[in-house]
């Protein structure tokens, strides 16, 4: 493998770790950000090769890839949230114009708690 | 009795937030709460969001840009920059001859940095402690979550399972025991080992897995092989820095019993690790052992 | 802008470092937290490993004999950076627990609920 071809390889998996991480970070519904997530360590695993750094690769393989994906998974079920994360919208998402109205339940809250001090 | 009467009535409560039994009052601080009444007409008018928002904004924008300009201003990539210290070289030069192990960074972990090891070895054990703290709920009780439905029998898996799983653990244990020759160690062979445990156990069922790791032999293994790594090192310690003789010989470097105490260092870091991600994912599977 | 366009490595390294401090940040999911924090990880480790990256050079594992240090990267941030990625998942496994924990309690995996939650519970007293 000349350098240049390493280079390249390199550098395309580089972008695609960023592309990964802004995919996991933005995407609405939650299991497909968490497998995305998974193939974000997957590609790390591939640039520690790319790095001289076999022992990393595979450890990055077996935990970053299994174990800490299965956790997530497992936390899930365990919430009763992977039905509802595939189909719904994650709901705790800030940045979506339209579900600011459903963010504002801690606004009316915190108007309750004023009235009950001024009661007090 | 009185707080055992607290514990069960906390435990029983049903997560209704309305009906929920009071607890009761802390002892009121005779300081005055702070003037929030600023942040108040702010949430009242919903404008804390959008401060929120700004402050945000350009935290984030001030940290990417500083690390931006740091990146700018760091040596060449790639480069063989002043960076080999003594440190590093004396590593690389005499690291095979003082350690046995053909794999530098093995001899690092474990040799020259072992103490530093220790300590992440007990950082897993706290890690699984806190785990089984947080999420153990008692044999008699009932499991007061949403149910967690298994995988067990499910044709695709367990047939694929059945082809996979005994190279996963010969790949696993080759990981493990050739640490000081080849890239792996304890880290990397006790994690493949663990996703192949998880792996078995989501395949066949808790009874596949639980015959060979129950919540005995966990802590059996895990107390022996931290208690093992301990002494050892301590023998090597003290032999070391007084000079003495040690009876652990370093062997011809490229064997598979040379090394010292590496390969069986090896070996108990991957068992800790290993039993650390089966009982980490039992925990949430189970929520008991 | 120096050295940028040769630092492509470990501007990518603190590229991800700052879209996992924004996903901190801007979400308020756990999950989401969470995968930011892991994504912060991911970035502090690359940045590390390819400080260590030298052009033309061979994985620390001695072939041959052969223990000229020219020969070899760097091993010391590839040891590091071993047993940080190990104790990365014991920590994410920690504070998945804990957000099972509020989420058997407040029903919801939502910060600004759980506070409300509990802000109301605290003023009912």
């Amino acid at each position: 493998m000349t350098p240049e071809l390493t280079e390249a390889i390199k550098i395309s998996l580089l972008v695609l770790l960023i592309v990964a991480a802004v995919a996991a970070s933005v995407m609405k519904k939650l299991v497909p950000a968490l497998i995305v997530f998974t193939s974000f360590s997957l590609i790390m695993a591939l640039v520690w090769i790319l790095l001289e750094s076999p022992d990393l690769a595979i450890t990055e393989a077996a935990v970053g890839a299994g174990v800490s994906g299965v956790l997530f998974y497992m936390a899930l079920r365990r919430m009763g949230q992977m039905k509802k994360s595939f189909i719904e919208k994650d709901g705790a998402d800030g940045s979506e114009k339209g579900e600011n109205d459903e963010n504002d339940r801690p606004d009316e809250n915190g108007e309750d708690g004023e009235h009950d001090e001024d009661q007090r | 009795m009185k707080i055992r009467d607290n514990i069960k009535k906390w435990l029983a409560y049903d997560y209704d937030l309305d009906s929920a039994p009071v607890m009761p009052d802390p002892v009121e601080p005779d300081v005055e709460a702070p003037d929030i009444s600023f942040w108040r007409s702010l949430r009242r008018r919903g404008a804390h969001r959008a401060l929120y928002y700004v402050a945000a904004v350009i935290c984030s924008i001030i940290l990417a840009s500083t690390l931006i300009l740091t990146v700018s201003g760091m040596p060449r990539y790639g480069e063989d920059a002043e960076f080999m210290d003594t440190v590093t070289y004396e590593y690389l030069a005499h690291g095979m001859e003082y350690t046995g192990a053909v794999n530098i960074v093995s001899g690092i972990i474990l040799e020259y940095r072992a103490f530093d090891t220790l300590g992440e070895s007990f950082v897993l054990f706290c890690a699984v402690t806190c785990v089984l703290v947080l999420l153990r709920i008692d044999d008699g009780k009932d499991d007061v979550s949403l149910p967690c439905h298994d995988l067990t029998g499910d044709v695709i898996l367990s047939r694929t399972m059945r082809a996979l799983i005994p190279f996963i653990f010969i790949f696993g244990i080759y990981v493990l025991l050739n640490g000081h020759l080849s890239p792996g160690g304890g880290f990397s062979g006790g994690a493949v080992l663990g996703a192949g445990i998880i792996l078995l156990s989501s395949a066949y069922g808790e009874q596949t897995s639980g015959k060979f790791v129950t919540e005995r032999t966990f802590r059996i293994v895990t107390t022996s092989a931290l208690l093992f790594y301990c002494i050892g090192k301590s023998y090597t310690f003290y032999t070391g820095a007084n000079g003495l003789h040690s009876f652990i010989g370093n062997g011809t470097p490229g064997n598979i019993l040379s090394a010292g105490l590496i390969l069986p260092l090896n070996v108990a870091v991957g068992l800790v690790v290993a039993c650390t991600m089966y009982g980490i994912y039992r925990m949430f599977k189970e929520r008991r052992f | 802008m120096g050295n940028l366009i040769y630092n492509y490595e470990e501007a990518v390294a603190l590229i991800l470092f700052s879209i996992g401090f924004v996903t901190l940040l801007f979400h308020r999911n756990m999950i989401r937290k969470l995968i930011g924090m892991n994504i912060m990880d991911s970035g502090i480790y690359l940045f590390l490993a390819s400080m260590g990256y030298i052009y033309d050079r061979r994985a620390p594992i001695v072939e041959g004999g052969d223990t000229n240090p020219v020969n070899y990267i760097n091993p010391v941030p590839a040891s590091l950076v071993l047993t940080g990625i190990v104790v990365s998942v014991s920590v994410t496994a920690v504070m998945l627990s804990l957000a099972v924990r509020l989420y058997e309690r407040y029903h919801t995996l939502n910060l600004d609920e759980i506070y409300a939650m509990s802000r109301r519970r605290s003023e009912h007293r």
